[in-house]
Order: C-alpha cells, then structure tokens, then sequence
C-alpha cells in the first residue's frame, strides 16, 4: 500500500499557501447540494460543523452525549497555545513548530506541525469574536501562561476551564447554524459502523440511543472526531463515555491506524484510591508554573510533608532537569515521579504518589493569587481527597491522559478511504510520540475551523453530490452487521458485568502496555487480551432489548471493540523497537534511564491495516523526513 | 457502609413510574455518588437485571451530564456536582431517595435520565455572537478590562445541567439563560446582538414551559458552579430595556 502523505511542494513556510492557491473551489449555489456527515461534537466535530455550515454545506452532526456541549473537549482545563508573542518574549511561529516536534520526540510531519503552528494566531483572534472570555490583564490585554516543554509563555487560558470555554464558543457558534438550519444535530446517537461504496467513504450506521433504533445516513463525505481511546486502559483521565467505537469500526472497514502505542501519560493526576474507581482525575500542568514537585529523599519517609526539612526532599524534576525543571514535558515527567515511586519514596497510601507543593508559591505571592490562578482546581482537589492543598501538599501521580495515536491521514486530513476525514485527536498527525501541554485544544480547533473547510471543499469539488442512498445494498448489509452483533451480545446473558470485564482488561493493559513496556510484558498483553475478550463473548451479562435505551448494550458495545483494539495497541508497541516520547521500551534507554530514540530505523509512522479477527495486523510504514529542523537528542537539561 | 436507595425507575416516557429499593453494600466513604451506582449496576446485570439508567460522562464536575435529585436536593447535600459528591458525606445505614430532575421541560426518559434539549433550543435562538469564521481582528484590537472579562467568565462557567431548573418550585429556567445572556452581555464583542439575544431567547424558554422567577433563589443554592442570581437580575434590566427599545 502507498501512502500518500500529499504534502504540497515548495518551502516549508509556504506549504499551506500552495495547497490553498491550488485547491479546487465549488460554486457557493452548489455547496449546498454536498451533504457532509460529523461524527463527534468535541472541539474539532463542532468547530468543523459550524465552519463548514457556514461555508454553505449541508451538515449532520452526531454525538452520543445528550448535548453536543458535553463532548469531552469540555474538560480541558489549562489552556491553548498560540504564537501571537504578545509577550514579546521571543516566541515566533517558527519556535511553536520547533517545540511541538521536538516535544513530539521527531515522531510527527514537518509540514503538518508547521501549519499548525500558523493555524494557532487565527484561533485566538476567532475564539475572541465568537466571545470567548479569555484571561486578560488589567490593561484589557490578554493574559498569558507557561506550558510544559517551552520556555516562553503562550498559554492562553480561561481559569481552570479553558476547554470549556472554547468548546462553549464552537458549540454555540454551531447552535447559531442549527437554528438556520443548515446543521441537523442528532444527540443521543452513536456511530455503529461506517458505510463505504466503490471505496469511498457514503455513510454511516448509527444507534439512536434514546430509542435503540438503528439508522442509516448517506453523506458526501464523512468526518470522524471522536476524540482518543484513552479508557482501553479502563482507569484515565477521560471521560467515561470515551470510546474507540467509530475510530476502530472505520478501521475494520479498512481505514489504517497509525502509531496506537504513543498514547500519552499525564503527569499530575489524583491518584488511584481504590478498585470501585471509575477515573482519574487530572490536575492541570498549569499547576506547575507554582508548584514544586517532590518526594522523600528517604525510602519509606513516614513523616507527613510539614515534617520533612528541606534537607530530606527530593525536587526531582529540578534535580534532574535544571533549565525547565516542574515544567519539564510530560513523558518525562510522568517516568521521573514513576522511578521515584519504584525506588520506595511514593507518597500516599499505596506508595504510587509524589507532592505538588505549592508552599513556596503561597509564601511568595499569598493565598490570593494562588486561588485566583487555581482556585477552581483546588477546589476539586479538596472535593475528591478531602485534603485542603492551601495547607497540604498535593498528592499526585501520572495517568493516561491523551491519544497522539488514531487514525492515519494524510496533509488534508483525509484518511487512505476516500472521502473519510478525521479530526482532532482521532488522527494522529501533529503530536508524534508526545503532545505538550495546551496543543490539544489548539489542534482540535485548527483542523475545524481553519483546516477541513479547505481540504474538504478540494475533495469535493471532485464529487458528483449525491448519488446513492440508504437503501444501496452496502448500507442494508452494514446495518444487518450492526444488528446481528447487536443480537449477538444480548444473547449470551452471561454472569459478568461489562463493567468487570473491562475493568480486568484495562488492568492487563496499564500493567503491561502502560508507563514502560519490555518485549516480554508486550508478549503477556498479547496472550492475556484474546483470553479476556473470550470470556466478554461467552459471559457477558447485558440484560433489555436492543429497543430501547439500555446504557449497558451501550457500554458492552464499547467494551467489545476495545477488547480487539487493546491487542493492536500492544502490537504496535512491540514491533517499535525503541524508546520515544511517551513510548517507552524498557531495552532502549540510554545510560541515565532516558528514552533511547533510533532514528535509523524507526523514523517511520506506523499505520495498521486490519487483516480480520484473530489474524495479525500488517504494518505499513510513512517514513518520516526532515528537512528543516535537525534530528537532536531531546534534551530538558 | 451499607445504604437503602429507593431509586426512581421508569421504562420509558410513557410508563407512569415508580419507586424501587435496592441495598448499596460495601460502600465507601471515597467514593463518588455515580461509583456506588457502578457497583449496584454491576450487581444487577451480573444477576441479569437491567442497571440504572443514569446520564453521567466527565465524572470530575464540568460536562454537566449527571443529574440525580438525592433526598430531595439537586446535586445532593454538598455544593458541586453529583459526580463530585462523595459517599463521606452520608451515615452509614441512611435511606437515600434518588429521582431525576423533576420540570415539565425536561421529560424523564428513562429511570434517572431526562430530556434537556430544551436548554439546545435557547441557545439556538440567540446563545451566540454571529462571527464566521475568517473574519476576526486580531485578539488584542479590542481591549477588555479585567473586571468585565472576571464577571463575563463567571457567568460563563455555567455547565448547563439543569440543577437549578430542578431546585425551583417553579422550574424556571432563569439562572440558565441569564448566564449565558450576561456572559456574552458584558462583553463588548456581543453588544451588537445584546437586545434581540436577550428576547429571543427569554421567548424560547418561555415557550419551552419553563416557569417564571418569583426571587426564591433556590437556584443559586443548588447551583454546583455557584452561578449568582444576581445575573438574574442583570437579564431582567436587558429584557427591559430590549423591550422598550426594539418593535415587534
């Protein structure tokens, strides 16, 4: 298989300018013969809906949520990037583009970075029109944080709840273009299968969740943003209903996955309580402008943190990483607090914790202007711990937090089946092994409001709209698919919840395909997950009908496809044999216990073509060429 | 702790309802109201019975999702949401009632879980400053004092869930829309909309059969993002003014 990654010719900086000289356009009286169906209400399926609705389209959007406001993009809490150096401190779009490759460890496209980078002024100046309330100085200029993995700030933000916000501004933006009708909202629906005919992505199989009833829609193109797969490790910081449904169906249809492995490990999260947990909770990076993280410098401290001078602390990350110290980017981070807590210094009851102190901050600019930066997050840190961080330190430990893996697209976002787009973390293009802090939001938002209204109108202009409908033979066979195994998963009436079951796999997948992998562990994954997956199918309890709303078919179905797609997940992290980003292979690490990154053989991005249940997957390879920046030893030191 | 849950249970819109008891045992005091439903659903499917039918997604406070009347209060007894609240704060033994938010707007589904697109429609009908996308000036062109920005944002921190809908004896939905009214109100981008914005979407909630304000503030009370009523207040002065000041 080729893959094509159509990157436009010519110097970097004018890429994008060249695809959008060249693009082809469409007549604006004919735009609205063009039906576009978007799976996913999230930053980038709302900013991509509103925007191509504006342009004339006709939109579908579908989200399984009761509100495409509740989409998970709400949650993000830091904040978003953008190269505006409003402080002048010497932040440029060039210096954008070199941080994100470099933080993404020379795992992502040049030329996808580098429009992003640009994208990232736009959203700002769009996100404040449609009334964002961004965080502004006393002189009414916007206000700016620092990130993770950058030594300027150009964070901006909205309180704790940034996502939020922006997501609030792009769902109300699409609201406007609902009530004048040019966008036909479905909530409450969830993608069960995608259609395609003469290899071109037509449509989809939805399930109306309030009624269990199953649909057919037939578009001109269809987009998917359903954001990461994070619960395959059942245990994250995303939300529950997070899924990898629409992303894997696609891919059983023939859509390539690409780098599943680099799956992100957030560094500041509550930690683990107990074994009824049903998530875990993330507590900004923002934090780490403020607080210090430390641990014991002695196994086995007892003492509470008041009680430990100075002298027996252990800052690790200033230790280790002098020039960004907190601030370090996450994967190395998230293996910094984990090495400690395996070398007996955790904190907590447990072990698996270290502290985010904020003592010093407090001391030097007083409890206010703490609570003021923080005060919603330290909030729910006291709601959930019943420990007051104003007076105690914070106990955190890492988590999984992002996707940089999904589905493979090329420069225009378009996967190899024509015609089907992914956005936003349901693609895997601009973060490679590691995203840093306050890139998800940017990148959702870029792909849909700046980028699909592009790409998408190219590919279109090449259609005839229309066309087929939903009664074409593909459809009917799709949605016989869709009901059989529907069928097939209340019929078994088993003794286990999908609750349990799931709860057991993503144990077999955070322990071995989780913070460190070795071959061996990989191998153990791999002849654990079929085992699990056979007992879902011969035990499996989802008691009602298929006719009805039933949260625990909703579920089930959700757990079935993570069963298949945990095994590709460990598949990919076996067959990359090096250290990079938040992939981190135990055999490939230098001599200070850093990722060991082999550039000679594995600057590639591996993308996964489905080959059938029970057979291996075949792994096709991008390579990955640089042309402008150099392919350094990642260094925070 | 071992706790009684007299839980609302309905088939579907139609069915009429009614209470059922289950017994929550091996309850603990960490964990989150939504995890002691998880293990009585995981209970009740492994014995092949249909679980609880609750609406629920970011379980950490700010998808507005959840929406559970526990022992007559929505939310239940602390401040937040009821993914937030956490079994610590109930006695061992306790009887508690769970019922869906209860509002003629907001017709119960199934069990726990409700139907708020009405909330979609007001937004619809004005909840938005018209700005395609392409057209923006830079970020900075239009300064914003920090006061005004605080204020637009704390009206903006509501996450639409419906609590304070439930907490009126009225069901007004008042709190909700003069958040979203205020917050694009106050800021200087959405002054060009502010008077048709405000009647167009009081007029949709009123025809979402929302009830009227009669000051009781049980909303701000219930309120997990502590949303102030004093933007009530706010939105009454637009209404006014929009009303006096535009025909139709």
């Amino acid at each position: 298989m080729n893959l094509d990654s159509k990157i436009p010719e010519g110097p970097l900086e004018q890429k994008w300018d060249s695809f959008k000289s060249n693009m082809k356009l469409i007549n604006p009286s004919n735009k609205r013969k063009y039906k576009i169906l978007i799976v996913g209400t999230g930053l980038a399926g709302a900013s991509a809906a509103a925007s191509l609705a504006e342009l004339g389209y006709q939109v579908e959007t579908f989200c399984f949520q009761d509100s495409p406001r509740r989409a998970h993009s709400i949650a993000a809490q830091g904040g978003i990037n953008a190269a505006k150096n409003y402080q002048n401190d010497g932040d440029s779009i060039w210096r954008l583009f070199y941080d994100t490759i470099k933080g993404g460890d020379f795992r992502s496209r040049e030329a996808n970075v580098y429009r992003l980078a640009q994208m990232s002024v736009k959203i700002i100046d769009h996100c404040v029109a449609l009334g964002v309330p961004f965080a502004r100085e006393y002189g009414g200029l916007l206000d700016n944080r620092s990130f993770g993995g950058a030594q300027v700030s150009r964070t901006f933000y909205c309180r704790g709840q940034t996502g939020q916000q922006l997501l609030l501004g792009a769902y109300s933006t699409m609201a406007r273009q609902i009530a004048q009708g040019r966008i036909k909202s479905h909530p409450r629906t969830e993608m069960l299968d995608l259609v395609t005919i003469d290899g071109r992505a037509r449509g989809i199989i939805v399930r109306d969740l309030q009624t269990g009833k199953i649909e057919s829609h037939v578009g001109d193109a269809v987009v998917l943003a359903t954001g990461g797969y994070g619960p395959v490790f059942f245990l994250s910081t995303n939300a529950v209903g997070c899924n990898v449904t629409a992303t894997y169906r696609a891919h059983k249809r023939g859509a390539l996955f690409a780098n599943p492995c680099f799956t992100q490990i957030h560094p500041t999260c509550i930690p683990v309580t107990g074994d009824y947990q049903s998530k875990l909770t993330l507590m900004s990076e923002s934090l780490r402008n403020d607080g210090r993280i430390w641990v014991p410098k002695n196994q086995g401290d007892k003492r509470s943190p008041d009680q430990i001078p100075e002298a027996d602390r252990d800052y690790f990350l200033e230790r280790k990483y002098p020039s960004f110290g907190n601030l370090a980017p996450r994967d190395i981070s998230s293996r910094a607090a984990k090495e400690a807590c395996d070398a007996g210094k955790g904190v907590g009851e447990g072990g698996r914790g270290v502290y985010l102190d904020f003592s010093d901050a407090i001391k030097r600019l007083g409890e206010n202007v703490i609570r003021e930066r923080y005060g919603n997050l330290f909030d729910m840190y006291h709601h959930i711990t019943n420990e007051n961080p104003y007076k105690v330190p914070m106990r955190i430990y890492p988590a999984v937090h992002y996707c940089m893996g999904g589905l493979w697209v090329d420069y225009t976002l378009m996967s190899n089946i024509s015609g089907l787009f992914v956005l936003g973390e349901a693609n895997f293009s601009d973060h490679g092994a590691n995203r840093l802090g306050a890139s998800a939001l940017m990148q959702g938002l870029a792909d849909g409001y700046f980028v699909a209204p592009y790409t998408i109108t190219n590919y279109l202009a090449s259609t005839k709209p229309g066309g087929v409908g939903t009664d074409h033979a593909d459809f009917k066979r799709c949605e016989n698919d869709v009901n059989e195994n529907i069928k097939k998963i209340l019929s078994i009436k088993g003794k286990r919840s999908p609750l349990s079951i799931h709860r057991e796999m993503g144990k077999v997948v955070w322990n071995e395909v989780g913070m460190a992998r070795t071959r061996q562990s990989l191998t153990k994954a791999l002849q654990q997950i079929p085992a699990i997956r056979e007992e879902f199918w011969k035990n499996v309890s989802v008691p009602g009908s298929g006719a009805e709303m039933n949260k625990g078919l909703e579920y089930a179905l959700r757990v079935s496809d993570f069963l298949e797609f945990a095994e590709l997940l460990a598949e990919d992290a076996l067959a990359r044999e090096e250290s990079c980003g938040a992939h981190f292979r135990e055999e490939y690490q230098t001599e200070d216990g850093e990722a060991k990154r082999n550039d000679q053989d594995f600057a590639f991005v591996s993308a996964w073509e489905y080959k059938g249940m029970g057979n291996k997957p075949v792994l096709h390879k991008e390579p990955l060429t640089y042309d402008n920046v150099h392919l350094a030893v990642r260094s925070y030191k | 702790m071992k706790l009684t849950l007299k839980v609302w249970r309905q088939n579907n819109p139609s069915d009429s309802g009614r209470f059922v008891e289950y017994q929550a045992n091996n309850v603990v005091p960490d964990m989150s109201f939504l995890e002691m439903l998880d293990v009585v659903n995981g209970d009740l499917m492994a014995q092949g019975q249909e679980p609880i039918a609750f609406d629920h997604d970011c379980r950490e406070g700010i998808c507005g999702s959840c929406s559970l009347v526990i022992n007559g209060r929505a939310h239940g007894p602390t401040r937040g949401t009821t993914c937030q609240t956490y079994m610590r704060n109930f006695s061992d033994g306790q009887t508690l009632v769970i019922e869906p938010w209860r509002a003629k707007a907001f017709p119960v589904l199934r069990d726990l879980v409700c139907d708020r697109s009405a909330f979609d429609r007001i937004t619809q009908a004005g909840g938005y400053i018209s700005s395609n996308v392409g057209g923006a000036p830079d970020g900075n062109a239009l300064p914003i004092p920090k006061v005004v920005a605080d204020k637009a944002m704390d009206a903006a921190e509501c996450i639409g869930c419906g609590a304070c809908v439930a907490a009126c004896k009225n069901a007004s939905a008042m709190l909700f829309v003069s958040a979203k009214v205020s917050h694009l109100g106050l800021l200087p981008q959405g002054q060009p909309e502010r008077t048709a914005r405000v009647r167009k979407m009081v007029s949709q909630m009123d025809k979402e059969g929302f009830g009227a304000c009669t000051n009781q503030y049980e909303c701000e009370a219930a309120c997990p993002k502590e949303i102030s009523a004093d933007f009530i207040a706010r939105m009454n002065g637009d209404y006014l003014w929009a009303s006096v000041t535009t025909e139709e």
